[in-house]
């Protein structure tokens, strides 16, 4: 191996890293707030990506119909719950984002034609339909067992894994797409030559990690999640409704991974299934930083993006393995070092 | 006595029913799954296919085995003991197929088999007496390859195939070749299917700086590594296996498949075939059956295997039915024979043949070598 692979790979390594990084962010955003190990993180990659791509092809993504179906399940639970406990006032609210939000995405859908659209506005027509699931598949699949164990989150959790998977073949087939990449540039920088979408993907992996450190940082919401993440009867005495925080930390999660679809489809292909790869990628980044901290996590995120990197190109038949297996030393070095406290849940 | 003559009047009655019995076909193919883009055009074919053969309606089951050994057992199992089917088609895949082998054995139930493996009717196992299989072996396509890379002066040779059954089952079938063909093997690089990047194999295989570079994997996952080779400026031929022959490779590779050559059913260049070819009339009045019911374009070779099982059978059953009656042990001993003596059967990849000691039956008429030219399949004379 010489310095110019060494610089391709560590180029390759740091561009899926990223991704990794920002998907075990999200992880360990969701475990923190709601005690939910999110399995179908990954899907929402897959969502994000292929979504877009069905504008592109001048399709109807199947999503449309997922979130419009999802809406209408969410609405009536929604306005039943509230016409028992006599709280009629919060109908316009549950109508206007269940009901009339994916009745408008779906009118956008039909009577403007996405497949004309500039590429910035198919983006941001794919987020618009793929991100709001994150909040409704909350109040759908956890919200009534949010008290329960982790263990039995982690159970629905794969419940929930294997019924969007089903439901990406169905939408979207068992083929792959990809999509055009932003920008055709490549840049030349001696050794190597670096694509303008591996910059994309890392400037914008950077800038999603900053705008997130200034969300928790400055604004009520974010410090509310953290809040609920620290101690969540502390926060709920505070005021804090712990139904919003799980909602907001799933809509961020939904967003961030539908999100890193929409960057890596232009590099790769991406299948119905494809996610719950990466996803498993960010999990072990996320795992790295104990579940706990977001430097670390998104610090081993890039550990696991550059050890797949190397691996593939020293022994391609293993890398998997090889990247698998890195789960164990770090679980055993995390068990050695850090004392187990007793959760008060 | 008296007794004795009611137990037989019973059976006589029952016989009776038997003999209006309809002929019952259990299919177990992988619709869902990593193998789904072969399954799915399938399930889509055996829908098109005939209800009557023979003047006796033909009734399809039809289960999803999700790519899993253990569930493609399972249905046939099902199958067999609860709704006593004369005919196992089915699986897709070589694992699942190769599982079933045991069990329609033991039934005795005749089965002819999607998937490409020749080990799924290996002659010198008798249990394969009751199998049989329409898509071409492995080794046909790879002897194809070979003959195409030596006739164009390739020499050296790089590897890169998905890390399962499929890509080791090419790399073997494939170095068998390399000393009857003089070339060498520099490289042999796996990827899996759910890969996001094979950037460190494709830079090893362009350090190796092979004259070509075969690539064995199936449907749209095989596009990855020629476009990362393609990115990364390698020059040299590359060769496909008949696993992407359907039209959404062609969507996902775009430019960057363009000039690949590929061993392929006839099926998937029919409109090129001279017209002396019998497959050329075959396969046409298929596609045009199947794009009428799936939309134009939608036409995969995947599907024409669940076709070619089909015209078996309508070949087989109406003289197994000279035999003996469906639902009967006699008429599945029979529906076995009559298969096993196919003979001149023109199906839509191939001619079939059959023989005790050949359960495929296909000659070199079954495999045409293609190129990607301009977004299209083109056949390479």
């Amino acid at each position: 191996m010489d310095l110019q692979i060494a610089l391709l790979l560590s180029q390759d390594g740091i561009t899926n890293g990223a991704i990794y990084a920002l998907l075990s962010l999200a992880l360990v955003l969701v475990f923190a707030v709601t005690r939910v190990i999110f399995i179908p993180q990954g899907e929402f990659v897959a969502f994000g990506a292929l979504t877009l791509a069905s504008f592109q092809a001048g399709k109807t993504p199947g999503t449309l119909w997922l979130l419009v179906g999802a809406g209408v399940v969410v609405a009536l639970l929604d306005i039943t719950m509230a016409l028992r406990s006599g709280a009629s006032r919060r109908i316009p609210r549950i109508v206007g984002w269940n009901l009339v939000y994916p009745a408008a995405a779906a009118a956008v859908v039909f009577l403007l034609k996405p497949s004309e659209f500039p590429l910035l506005a198919q983006i941001v027509l794919a987020l618009a339909l793929v991100v709001p699931l994150g909040p409704m598949m909350y109040r759908l699949a956890y919200q009534p067992l949010a008290e329960a164990s982790v263990l039995v989150l982690l159970i629905v959790s794969v419940a929930v894994h294997l019924a969007l998977v089903g439901l990406g073949l169905l939408f979207f087939g068992a083929e792959g797409s990809r999509t055009p990449s932003f920008s055709d540039a490549s840049f030349d920088l001696g050794l190597v030559t670096v694509n303008g979408q591996t910059l994309w993907v890392v400037g914008a992996s950077l800038l999603l990690i900053v705008v997130l450190a200034l969300f928790f940082e400055r604004t009520i919401y974010g410090k509310a999640l953290r809040a609920t993440a620290m101690n969540r009867t502390g926060a709920r005495l505070m005021g804090i409704s712990t139904v919003m925080a799980g909602k907001l930390s799933f809509l961020l999660a939904a967003l961030i991974g539908a999100f890193s679809g929409i960057l890596i489809a232009p590099i790769t292909t991406i299948y119905y299934d494809t996610g719950f790869l990466i996803g498993l990628k960010g999990f072990v980044g996320a795992i790295v930083g104990g579940l706990a901290s977001y430097p670390i996590a998104a610090a081993g995120a890039i550990l696991v993006g550059l050890l797949e990197a190397f691996s593939s190109f020293w022994a391609s038949a293993f890398k998997e393995v090889i990247v698998f297996t890195l789960i164990i030393p770090v679980l055993v070095w995390r068990s050695l070092t850090t004392r187990h406290v007793e959760e008060d849940e | 006595m008296k007794l004795r003559k009611l137990v037989v009047a019973i059976a006589a009655t029952c016989s009776a029913f038997v003999v209006h019995a309809d002929i019952t076909v259990g299919v177990t193919l992988s619709a869902t799954g990593p193998a789904a883009s072969l399954g799915i055009p399938e399930k889509n074919t055996i829908a098109l296919l005939p209800t009557m053969i023979g003047g006796q309606k033909v009734n399809y089951i039809v289960l999803d085995d999700a790519s899993d050994t253990t569930t493609a057992v399972k249905n046939v199992r099902k199958m067999i003991s609860e709704s006593k089917v004369d005919v196992i088609v089915g699986s897709t895949i070589t694992p699942n197929s190769l599982a079933m082998i045991d069990v329609v054995a033991e039934a005795e139930t005749p089965m002819i088999s999607m998937a490409a493996s020749a080990r799924i009717v290996d002659p010198a196992n008798p249990k394969t007496k009751w199998v049989f299989k329409t898509p071409q072996n492995d080794q046909q396509m790879a002897i194809a390859i070979a003959a195409h890379m030596a006739d164009r002066g390739v020499k050296t040779v790089a590897f890169i195939g998905f890390n399962d059954a499929y890509g080791e089952g090419w790399h073997q079938e494939f170095i068998k070749y390399a000393d009857t063909y003089k070339f060498k093997v520099v490289a042999n690089e796996r990827y899996s299917r759910a890969d996001t990047s094979v950037t460190g194999q494709v830079l090893k295989i362009i350090a190796a700086k092979p004259d070509a570079v075969l690539i064995a994997g199936s449907g749209t996952p095989a596009a990855l590594p020629q476009v990362t080779l393609k990115e990364r400026g390698f020059a040299g031929k590359y060769y496909q296996t008949h696993g992407i022959a359907n039209n959404d490779f062609l969507r996902v590779g775009g430019k960057n498949v363009e000039g690949t050559y590929l061993p392929a059913g006839p099926i998937l260049v029919a409109a090129q075939l001279p017209d002396s070819n019998p497959i050329k009339k075959s396969a046409l009045a298929y596609i045009a059956k199947y794009e009428a019911a799936h939309g134009k374009g939608s036409i995969s070779t995947f599907g024409g295997h669940a076709w070619d099982a089909g015209l078996l059978l309508q070949n087989a059953v109406p003289t197994a039915l000279k035999k003996a009656q469906p639902g009967t042990k006699e008429f599945r001993a029979a529906l076995r024979d009559a298969l096993e003596g196919t003979k001149d059967l023109v199906g839509v990849h191939g001619v079939f043949n059959m023989s005790p000691s050949d359960h495929l039956g296909y000659d070199q008429r079954a495999r045409v070598m293609v190129t990607i030219d301009k977004g299209a399949w083109k056949l390479d004379k």
